[in-house]
């Protein structure tokens, strides 16, 4: 359990934020200067806020210099320590359970290394397996992958995944990254110009119409689970089961029966009154309607219930009109195959 | 070929003595005041950075003569010494090494605050998130890292050492086997027409403890970039 509630004066920005995360991965999410960075530099004790307090696991440490928190940081340009090995550099903090700490980041190859000699990528990884081995009763990451190359991210995100579904560590994970956050976050922090602008769990937040403002037109779409039913591998394809129906997916997102997490972006749902026929798009789902939420501009959040599932989806306010859209009525939501894109979302291999 | 008598060769003795003691004392001082030039910001730093730049600036007469005025043993600090402790620096070898340490440290300070200025930014951050205390940082992290300065700022400071006349000759004389060094042995036989043979073998010996410690100096250099990983 996290316990964060602090004020910090930053010349004419002001960072005053507050909320509570339970176990688990917190992403904190919010565009660049809105506050995110000096959030945990607070959390980490490298920065000292006015006023607030800092609770870890039940331990106060809003006090404490930085050494004595227990707070691991992975920063975004790593850090490591230019004249240590990669086995130095692991070890400077302790070395607790360092054969599966090694293992899980695939370092084994890497120790004798120089940092300099590091890939991108290969910084990263030693820079999170030296803040697990200090034994860290928090983790903090600050945009681990942001100043990475696209390959490189899809290779740590990969070993990140393992580490957030496998870790007892609570994460901080600081993103400006949709994409990332809703493929590693269990709970989402949004922020803006300096304070919490919302706080809770990530599937809620990201299917609720209330909160597209709040995370974006473009970043916005629900966060599903589904199961991998069927591989067709002359296609290409994966077959992904949710509770209301099959959705088929380019790529191949993981092993039958592996659990899989979609994100299906709000701009990228359809809606139809009537079942759809001769469409290229192979996915339709039936849905009722939960909500409309309308907003200052053109477009209408639309909140969908299907199954246990829930979707939302973006459309025009004039779409929503002449399809004289209302709460409980039935409607069709057609997903573009692409919208789910591998590189973006999904399981262990992609 | 070396035509040197006993009085030149102690002169030689002295001036190595001198330089090694002088650089040995003036680098963990530098280092501190290194640390608070580049690393904090406090009342009195500007004045505490023109006090060390002060030798640098000013006519190394005047240096050795406030030197004489201070740590004489009628100067404030001189008589403190000499009445409590029993120690007398004027026109003594270890006033030699007070001269040297003075003219040097400016050179000596400058050359490891580029260092501190050079260690990347947030490695230190990074130690401490690791659970290191600010001591443990600064001797796991951060003094390896200026080791190369460090190093750079004692050659500096040896040589200026070495080579110092003014401040010296004012402060402690030339006094034959006790405050002679060789700046103020080649400059007292240049005095006396004929002795032209033991100015030059002073001269060569200069040149080659110049050298040397050039050459020991890069050698260093090159073992510490390598353990750095640079």
């Amino acid at each position: 359990m996290i316990d964060i509630a602090i004020t910090k004066g930053l010349g004419d920005f002001t960072l005053d934020a507050a909320f509570t995360a339970p176990a688990g991965v917190t992403a904190i999410f919010g565009r660049s200067g809105s506050g995110k960075s000096s959030l945990i530099n607070c959390i980490a004790g490298l920065m000292r806020p006015d006023s607030g307090h800092i609770r870890v696991g039940g331990r106060d440490v809003t006090q404490q210099p930085v050494y004595r928190r227990r707070i691991g940081y992975v920063f975004q340009d790593a850090r490591l320590f230019p004249h240590m090995n990669v086995a130095k550099n692991l070890a400077y903090g302790g070395t607790h359970d360092r054969d599966s700490v090694i293992a899980m980041l695939g370092l084994e190859g890497l120790l004798d290394r120089r940092p300099t000699t590091l890939s991108g990528g290969e910084k990263s990884r030693v820079a999170i397996g030296r803040a697990l081995m200090s034994n860290p009763q928090l983790l903090l990451m600050d945009e681990p992958l942001a100043a990475l190359d696209h390959a490189r991210k899809a290779e740590v995100l990969h070993y990140l995944e393992r580490l957030c579904a496998t870790t007892a560590v609570p994460v901080i994970y600081v993103s400006h990254a949709m994409s990332e956050v809703a493929r590693l976050a269990t709970t989402l922090v949004l922020m803006e110009q300096g304070r919490v602008t919302r706080a809770g769990p990530l599937d809620e937040i990201l299917s609720d119409p209330a909160a597209v403002p709040l995370v974006g037109i473009r970043d916005a779409g629900a966060v599903l689970t589904g199961t991998v039913r069927g591989l067709n591998a002359a296609y290409g394809l994966t077959e992904v089961a949710l509770s209301a129906g099959r959705l088929i997916l380019p790529g191949r997102l993981g092993h039958l029966g592996d659990r899989v997490r979609l994100r299906i972006p709000a701009q990228d749902v359809i809606l139809s009154i009537q079942r759809p026929v001769g469409l290229s798009a192979l996915n339709v789902l039936a849905c009722r309607i939960a909500a409309i939420e309308v907003g200052h501009g053109p477009g209408v959040a639309v909140s969908l219930i299907c199954g246990r599932d829930r979707l939302l989806a973006r459309i025009t306010r004039r779409s929503a009109a002449l399809m004289g859209l209302r709460v409980g009525q039935e409607v069709h939501a057609i997903l573009k195959a692409t919208a789910v894109s591998p590189q973006d979302i999904g399981g262990a291999n992609t | 070929m070396l035509t040197l008598d006993a009085a030149a060769w102690a002169a030689v003795a002295l001036s190595l003595q001198v330089a090694v003691v002088a650089t040995l004392i003036s680098l963990p001082l530098a280092v501190g005041v290194a640390w608070l030039l580049a690393r904090k910001r406090f009342w009195g730093r500007g004045l505490l950075n023109g006090l060390v730049h002060l030798p640098l600036v000013l006519p190394p007469v005047v240096t050795g003569y406030l030197l004489l005025l201070a740590f004489g043993t009628q100067g404030p600090i001189g008589g403190f010494l000499r009445d409590t402790f029993g120690i007398t620096l004027a026109f003594r070898w270890t006033g030699a090494v007070l001269a040297a340490a003075i003219m040097a440290f400016p050179l000596v300070v400058r050359a490891i605050r580029l260092g501190f200025e050079a260690v990347p930014a947030g490695l230190e951050d990074a130690a401490s998130t690791l659970g290191a205390s600010r001591t443990r940082v600064f001797a796991t992290v951060t003094l390896p890292l200026i080791a190369p300065a460090v190093l750079a700022g004692a050659v500096l400071g040896f040589a200026k050492a070495l080579g110092e006349f003014g401040a010296t000759i004012t402060f402690v004389a030339a006094i034959p086997g006790q405050t002679q060094t060789i700046p103020s042995a080649i400059y007292g036989l240049l005095q006396v027409p004929g002795q032209d043979g033991a100015v030059v073998s002073l001269v060569v010996i200069s040149i080659v403890l110049a050298m040397g410690t050039l050459a020991l100096a890069e050698w260093l250099s090159r073992r510490m970039s390598a353990r750095l990983g640079a």
